[in-house]
């Protein structure tokens, strides 16, 4: 063999959507990057729902964008219908929701990628990851290896010094529909069968997780008269916050909703024993929010019906996705469900609905900078660290080709901790917790989900989008300016009284309000739920011109100050324990008085500071004080020796 | 969660810093940044001034301990001496306050409960010497034994959940928690899936549900009080005619060993109390002032004073002379009786040939007033019969018969009333928030809270518990 060796800084495996945020983050700071990819025709593909955000998920996207990912861009161009969840909730549950063209969305990710210097595509499967012992310089760092290149299945090594792993549900992958089981990836696709072998004997644990797709249909053979159109939004609201909301606002396409009914629900019943998964034939553990409809009906029995959305799967093809009826039945069953739903009574289907299996990591091996412990350089995201869903992926990929970048450059690490991001509630859930399924963001996980909006998302997190280098100066000063309007203008409500003259009472009585007693400040006016900033327009005749995202920060800032506030002072408390940190060296077993389950559960998830040690299930307050008493104790004797 | 934040909030913390025994004497010990300001709150010197801040440090001070809450006139607990002890000049290196009180369980009890109004809290076990030893007071090697004390807590706490309670409270904070979770499950399913689970109309019924709770709790924080009956005593009041034998039961109580010598000499009420033990559980006699005195309560002071007192009693010890005839006067005290844990003693059993009042009489008229299960003992306390009937009266009506070891209780109690109270507090401003006609994600920050603090009731962690809750209850789908 000749002897060829590539050279990169960054090597990506994957080009899903943990994968693409992944390498274009690297290449963007300046890293030659390499991604590799099974298939270089399925770039960003969406193997299985077709939209982009959603409860929580939407968070996601604003937030990859206000840091200076690609997937909220990359939506806003490919969307077919666009609507915000839970408006009439309050703002932090908000939530953004796209219907994706499949096929336009990974063209576009596609031409991002190939446009992008010092970034190469290649399409390969990695075989194997190349590691050497890590030389101790430092003896802070508590590395056994090192990584150092990789192997594709032609023989090519590739030299590099960080390797991002976002295998998705290739690794080892089999789908099942029924009896019938194929040794394939997603959709048909290339498995990778070789990686797994590699990363165990690099001292990696690897489980197998399970999650499941339903039925496309032949357009043409649904009824649709038999179902209720779901219309998007008007006008749209786009994701990512470059976006000109001027360009996002185009025909939209209908999604439908159907249910199924009692004799869906018999047919499933009897021909339960030739599910996979109730036969026992799956091993792997599927996700409880994202259950078959076999699941469905057998843990909720009381149910009479279940939704069924009908979506679209993209403008180039006919299919459409039959959404809340995920399965991994046998065919034959399949298609006798899915024709008692109204409207498919004669449908046709054009990919069977199936479960599918893979390899990923299992939890406690992580850092929190998503690095795998004790080797350096090598990174993970995405479902391989056991989540779900394409945001989920794409914010992990995000951050670990940001971190992996950082490393390279010799520069400080992006934190996010779950007061400042949606990310931050994510990484951590996957570094801290046991997670026996794949992870779902939901934003009941978010404990300060007041402060976390998808609204702020980009003044949550453009400045450490700025610091390490993906946003740029001019963006980061729009936002600055952006700030700056918002307190003067939240100032200025907070100053402005209205008397309380003839004029004043005849318009609050117009518009519904009781009468004012004394002088009151606008910011007061505008607390009472029948004002919003624009009715108040008539009575403030000094407001400057601003732009509808400003007022909507003016408007959220003085309505929900009191929350915002007590969830401020509770952040406040959290940010104490997360700057405890603890030494990377720690001995547990020096730790007298930790219960042996805490120990166990210490030493397995090596927590980097007391509130993570905190979340750690198994660990309980008593512990914490006990380790926080041994910290101080360290502490002290470090100081008396000096 | 929040107990670990605790210690690191510098906050001031209180407890009782001499053995739990019911010796008369105790002191009660706060150490933080606003010792003296919250002391300062509850004292005032003998000139009726709040001036403890004034006082130099190291010194002692006499003065009283009142509670000025009571919107009528200030109302005084006990008379006191106070140290001060200015950082970092004492055991915790912090400001220190010891107050050192002579009024026995009940009033320490009552002391404690003000400073934790005015702003303490509570010191979890080895706290003082926790802080002793992470403000660099005591040295190294008693850091092991103070960490053992808080591993120990957590079982502590689980422990006398179980037994203290006799797993009563226990069993209805796990009965809340779980309405309560159910309740966030289902907000949460709503915004996580709101094209499958509905809010409308969800506020009503969220209105509905948290309202009972309320009560219960309410509830609950007067049934941790069976712990503190042990502990602290029940209010007891003795009441009957002339000569029905009111003295020479209360010299009974308090003419054996089972006397406790506590005699407070009230300084703004002109009461004496005292306190005696009935096996395993303590009375706290009122007014036997009265008794002591003039032997005809009921004549001297009349029946409003009767009632103001019966009022006032969590246990009535009604006793009666079964040689003399029931007349009018003992109607109206059997109906003053009415909804009060009362216990007849009729006395002079001895002479059983005069009886004339039997326990059918007695028991007639109590039924009359529903209260036909009142226990009826016959006694003489001439010969110095039926204290042991008595014994078990009180221990049925009280302790529902159970007699638990005897165990040091007062702690775990004032923390779960807290807790409980913390819990009240959170579920309040659920209700506040839908009255401000707010939106259902809101709801979940303060149902939270409470979750929370019920949890540390039980010492069960949250961990992941509402997600858990979604998806083992919500159908979620898309």
């Amino acid at each position: 063999m000749l002897d060829i060796r590539e050279k990169y800084d960054v090597a990506v495996v994957g080009a899903g959507h943990a994968g693409c945020e992944a390498a274009l983050a690297c290449a963007r700071l300046g890293l030659e990057t390499i991604i590799f990819t099974m298939s270089a025709d399925n770039i960003a593909f969406m193997p299985c729902n077709p939209h982009i955000g959603g409860s929580s998920k939407g968070h996601l996207v604003r937030e990859i964008d206000a840091l200076g990912g690609e997937m909220g861009k990359v939506i806003d161009k490919t969307f077919l219908q666009s609507k915000m969840l839970n408006t009439s909730k309050g703002p932090a549950v908000h939530s953004l929701r796209c219907q994706a063209d499949k096929m336009e969305y990974s063209k576009e990710m596609k031409r991002v990628l190939e446009h992008q210097e010092h970034l190469t595509i290649k399409q390969a499967e990695v075989s194997e990851i190349i590691v050497e012992d890590y030389k101790v310089d430092n003896s802070e760092e508590e590395y056994s290896k090192k990584i150092v290149g990789i192997k594709i299945f032609s023989g090519i090594i590739y030299d590099v010094k960080s390797v991002i792993l976002c295998t998705g549900t290739y690794l080892k992958s089999r789908c099942l529909t029924g009896e019938a089981i194929t040794y394939s990836g997603p959709n048909g696709l290339q498995p990778s069968n070789l990686l797994s072998q590699s990363l165990i004997n690099a001292g990696i644990e690897l489980r197998r997780f399970k999650t499941g797709t339903p039925a496309r249909m032949d357009g043409n053979s649904i009824d649709y008269s038999k179902m209720s159109e779901q219309f998007g939004d008007t006008p749209v609201i786009p994701f990512s916050f470059d976006t000109d909301p001027e360009d996002v606002q185009r025909p939209q396409v209908s999604c439908w909703l159907t249910y199924t009914n009692e004799k869906t629900h018999e047919i499933i019943r009897n021909n339960i024993d030739r599910s996979p998964i109730y036969a026992g034939i799956i091993e792997g553990i599927g996700p409880r929010y994202c259950p078959s409809i076999e699941d469905k009906v057998v843990k909720f029995p009381d149910h009479e019906r279940h939704q069924v959305f009908v979506e679209p799967e993209g403008t180039y093809t006919n299919e459409m996705y039959i959404d809340g009826m995920s399965s991994s039945l046998p065919e034959d069953v399949q298609i006798a469900m899915y024709r008692t739903v109204p409207g498919l009574e004669k449908c046709k289907i054009v990919k069977s609905a199936y479960a599918i299996e893979y390899d990923c990591l299992c939890p406690g091996q992580l850092n929190p900078t998503l690095e795998i412990k004790n080797i350096h350089g090598l990174f993970s995201a995405g479902q391989f660290n056991g989540s779900s869903g394409y945001e989920e992926a794409a914010a992990q990929g995000l951050f670990a080709g940001i971190n992996a970048s950082m490393q390279i450059l010799g520069k400080p690490y992006i934190s996010i901790d779950r007061s400042e991001g949606y990310i931050g509630v994510l990484v951590d859930d996957l570094v801290t917790k046991e997670n026996l399924e794949p992870y779902r963001m939901m934003t009941s996980r978010a404990e300060y989900r007041l402060l976390l909006r998808q609204d702020n998302a980009d003044i949550r997190l453009r400045k450490k989008g700025h610091d390490v280098g993906l946003i740029s100066d001019e963006k980061y000063n729009k936002l600055i300016s952006k700030i700056d309007c918002i307190n003067l203008e939240v100032e200025r409500l907070k100053k402005t009284s209205v008397g309380a003259n003839a004029t004043i009472q005849k318009f609050m009585e117009e518009s519904g309000s009781t009468p004012l007693k004394t002088a009151t400040s606008l910011a007061e006016l505008l607390c009472r739920p029948e004002f919003s900033y624009e009715k108040l327009a008539p009575i403030d005749s000094d407001r400057p011109s601003l732009t509808k995202d400003i007022i909507e920060q003016v408007e959220i800032t003085i309505r929900y100050e009191g929350y915002i506030n007590r969830q401020e002072r509770q952040v406040e408390q959290f940010k104490k324990l997360e700057k405890r940190l603890i030494p990377a060296d720690i001995d547990y077993d020096d730790v007298s008085s930790l219960r042996l389950e805490a120990r166990q559960k210490l030493k397995k998830f090596r927590p980097s500071n007391i509130g993570q040690a905190s979340r750690i299930g198994g660990v309980n307050p008593a512990d914490v004080s006990v380790l926080l008493i041994y910290l101080d104790t360290l502490n002290r004797g470090n100081n008396d020796e000096s | 969660m929040s107990s670990v934040l605790n210690n690191f909030s510098g906050d001031t913390i209180c407890a009782i810093a001499t053995a739990m025994s019911d010796a008369g004497i105790g002191i009660i010990r706060v150490s933080g940044p606003d010792a003296i300001s919250i002391c300062n709150k509850i004292y005032i010197s003998a000139k009726k001034e709040h001036n403890l801040p004034d006082h130099r440090p190291n010194t002692i001070t006499y003065g009283y301990i009142v509670d000025e809450s009571k919107d009528h006139d200030l109302c005084v607990i006990d008379e006191v001496m106070i140290s001060y002890m200015k950082a970092p000049h004492s055991y915790t290196r912090e400001d220190v306050i010891e107050i050192n009180s002579h009024g026995g369980m009940l009033v320490m009890n009552q002391i404690l409960e003000l400073l934790i109004k005015s702003g303490c809290r509570m010191a979890e076990p080895g706290e003082f010497t926790k802080r002793a030893f992470l403000n660099g007071r005591i040295d190294l090697t008693k850091a092991e034994a103070i960490m053992d004390v808080i591993s120990a807590q957590n079982n502590f706490a689980l422990e006398s959940s179980r037994n203290q309670l006799q797993g009563k409270i226990s069993e209805k904070v796990k009965e809340i928690r779980q309405k309560i979770i159910y309740q966030m499950a289902f907000i949460e399913s709503a915004l996580d899936d709101p094209e499958n689970y509905d809010l409308t109309g969800f506020s009503d019924r969220l209105i509905k549900i948290i309202n009972p709770i309320i009560t219960e709790i309410d509830s609950l924080i007067a049934t941790s009080d069976e712990g503190k009956i042990r502990k602290d005593g029940i209010k007891t009041v003795i009441i009957g005619k002339p000569n029905a034998g009111k003295s020479s039961l209360l010299n009974a109580l308090t003419g054996d060993e089972r006397a406790i010598v506590t005699d407070i000499a009230g300084t703004t009420r002109d009461i004496i109390e005292e306190t005696v033990r009935l096996g395993d559980i303590i009375l706290h006699l009122i007014d036997t002032a009265g008794i002591r005195n003039t032997e005809d309560i009921i004549e001297k002071i009349g029946v409003d004073k009767a009632k103001a007192m019966v009022n006032d009693a969590e246990l009535v010890l009604y006793i009666l002379d079964s040689t003399s005839e029931i007349d009018d006067e003992d109607k109206e005290i059997i109906s003053l009786c009415r909804n009060k844990k009362t216990i007849v003693l009729l006395n002079k059993d001895d002479l059983s040939s005069d009886i004339k009042i039997t326990e059918h009489i007695v028991r007639t008229l109590f039924s009359e007033s529903e209260n036909e299960s009142v226990p009826i003992i016959k006694t003489s306390m001439l010969k110095g019969n039926g204290i042991e009937d008595l014994k078990s009266a009180v221990t049925d009506l009280f302790l529902n018969g159970q007699l638990v070891p005897k165990q040091e209780l007062y702690i775990t109690n004032l923390r779960h009333k807290n807790l409980l109270q913390k819990t009240l507090n959170s579920l309040k401003l659920v209700i506040d928030s839908i009255e401000k006609g707010l939106s259902e994600d809101f709801y979940t920050v303060d149902l939270n809270d409470a979750y929370v603090s019920l949890g540390e009731i039980i010492g069960e962690e949250v961990g992941d518990d509402l997600v858990e809750e979604i998806f083992s209850k919500f159908c979620m789908g898309k």
